[in-house]
């Protein structure tokens, strides 16, 4: 029990991940509307940037700007690792291009094909090459 | 097809779960992200760069390639809607709706009719126009300089505070984005067209980029700001301060510009005619 | 770093992404997207992210948003699943 314990505290957090990107995983492949794929490709690339916040997490620290001053020594152990967070800012700022570029495309989509299912938009593609070849 | 896709996902995270059991423990001290490079960020930082915030100093300095080149995809992002959306309309729209303002009575000219120009009588409205929009526009007339202060004030204090070039310039845009919900989209058009902030997009850009290359004919590296200490007379810990400071301004230019680019397009359709 | 409040946001995480792609109606989904990257935002900031959780404060929960909202306006309302 105690086992289980410091088990389930050690590592819930990385099983509340692999839970969303199984939500956006899912989203992506199983539904048939194009702004609910979307919608799962942005759930699972924000699930990525928890994996990467969640790795530079240390007990007892304190957030990555200095706040002594000048001259004083200054100790990794009391500081997040400051380094994902960068990473992960490039990230959300790539995910937000991404989305607008997919939501042009599914603009454009509906436009053209008049509806925004999957299936339809196949079948209508495919009527469209028997009648043309 | 559902349940097949069901069936490879839960397969899927069974396997990941499976795999997190030889991950580090959430939150220790020695997991391997924290070994390497990252104590020497910690540690040196400030005395190299004179920026407590750390998040900024190694994103904008010690990482500033990936940095030049994140804000080229968002100009990217930013081109592509543009390219895939726009329309420009060559012949006048089958009809175009007019409302006279005191009395409230809604004209529907067709084409070829003789219509009233906008003046104080007439205003031009949308097809889905919904009236008492009163409060929002004027409530909107008192937030916006105050949310674009605030936003100035996120890029400048980036180094002492959370925040920087990204969230002040996406918090610009936002406002941007605010004026053209609660009025018009015509009238913000008119405003800030969409050359405007193309151009401003592709500026900052160039500013970045332009740092970088200043660096380059002082002598240093290629976005090495130290280099600068010969143009600003300081010493080279706060010419690389300073050199933060420009590069953030770039990418504020650009993100606000391409958020506020990114937005006519897409509400519109292309053709900037309407909005939401 | 408390992990009381994580337990309890990456709870309230995980039902408003399940929520988000459940719903029919397309602008409650976006909506309730929104809901979603707010919550990520806390769950970042109790994580001592400060400068990610701003960012997906504004991107997020503001302009992405909008986006998705846009986009619903010029297409359809409704969704068949």
């Amino acid at each position: 029990m105690e086992e289980l314990t410091t088990l389930v505290m050690a590592k819930y957090n990385y099983w509340g991940v692999v839970i969303l990107l199984g939500i956006g995983l899912y989203a992506m492949i199983a539904k048939n509307n194009l702004v609910k794929k979307i919608i799962g490709m942005n759930i699972f690339q924000t699930a990525i940037i928890l994996f990467y916040i969640s790795i530079s997490t240390k007990y007892g620290a304190s957030i990555p700007i200095i706040h002594h001053g000048h001259g004083h020594t200054i100790h990794p152990a009391d500081y997040m690792n400051p380094l994902p967070h960068v990473l992960m800012l490039t990230a959300i700022v790539v995910s937000v291009a991404t989305l607008g570029v997919a939501l042009a495309l599914a603009v454009r989509i509906y436009n053209h094909h008049d509806t925004l299912e999957e299936d339809e938009v196949l079948s209508q593609l495919t009527t469209d090459e028997s009648t043309q070849a | 097809m559902k349940s097949f896709g069901l069936a490879c996902v839960v397969l899927l995270c069974a396997a990941l779960i499976y795999s997190t059991m030889n991950f580090p423990d959430w939150g220790s001290l020695n997991s391997p992200a924290s070994e390497h490079v990252s104590d020497y960020y910690i540690q040196n930082a400030l005395e190299e760069t004179a920026v407590p915030n750390l998040v900024t100093a190694v994103l904008a300095d010690y990482r500033g390639y990936d940095t030049l080149f994140e804000t080229t995809v968002i100009l990217t992002a930013g081109f592509a809607c543009f390219f895939l959306l726009r329309r420009y309309r060559r012949k006048p729209p089958p009809y175009r709706l007019y409302r006279h303002i005191e009395t409230g009575v809604t004209l529907i000219i067709e084409q070829g009719g003789k219509e009233p120009t906008e003046s104080e009588e007439f205003m031009r409205i949308d097809s889905q126009w919904v009236p008492y929009d009163l409060v929002i526009q004027k409530a909107a007339r008192l937030v916006i300089p105050f949310l674009q202060l605030f936003a100035l004030y996120v890029i400048f204090h980036g180094h002492h505070s959370p925040g920087g070039g990204f969230q002040g310039g996406v918090i610009l845009g936002a406002t941007l984005i605010l004026l053209a919900i609660a009025n018009d989209l015509r009238s913000t058009t008119k405003r800030i067209s969409e050359r405007i902030s193309a151009q401003l997009a592709s500026t900052g850009v160039l500013v970045y980029a332009g740092t970088g290359a200043l660096c380059l004919l002082l002598g240093a590296n290629f976005l090495d700001y130290s280099a600068l200490s010969r143009l600003i007379a300081t010493d080279p810990v706060m010419a690389r301060s300073h050199g933060i400071l420009l590069v953030e301004i770039g990418v504020a230019i650009a993100v606000s510009a391409v958020m506020i680019w990114i937005y006519y397009n897409l509400v519109s359709a292309g053709r900037h005619d309407e909005g939401l | 770093m408390i992990w009381q409040l994580d337990l309890i946001i990456l709870a309230l995480v995980i039902i408003s992404g399940i929520a988000a792609i459940s719903v029919r109606d397309l602008l409650g989904a976006s909506i309730l997207f929104g809901a979603y990257s707010f919550l990520m935002c806390l769950l970042w900031a109790v994580m001592g992210a400060v400068d990610v959780a701003f960012t997906e404060a504004s991107v997020g929960a503001g302009v992405s948003t909008v986006f998705f909202v846009a986009a619903v306006f010029r297409t359809a309302r409704r969704s068949k699943d």
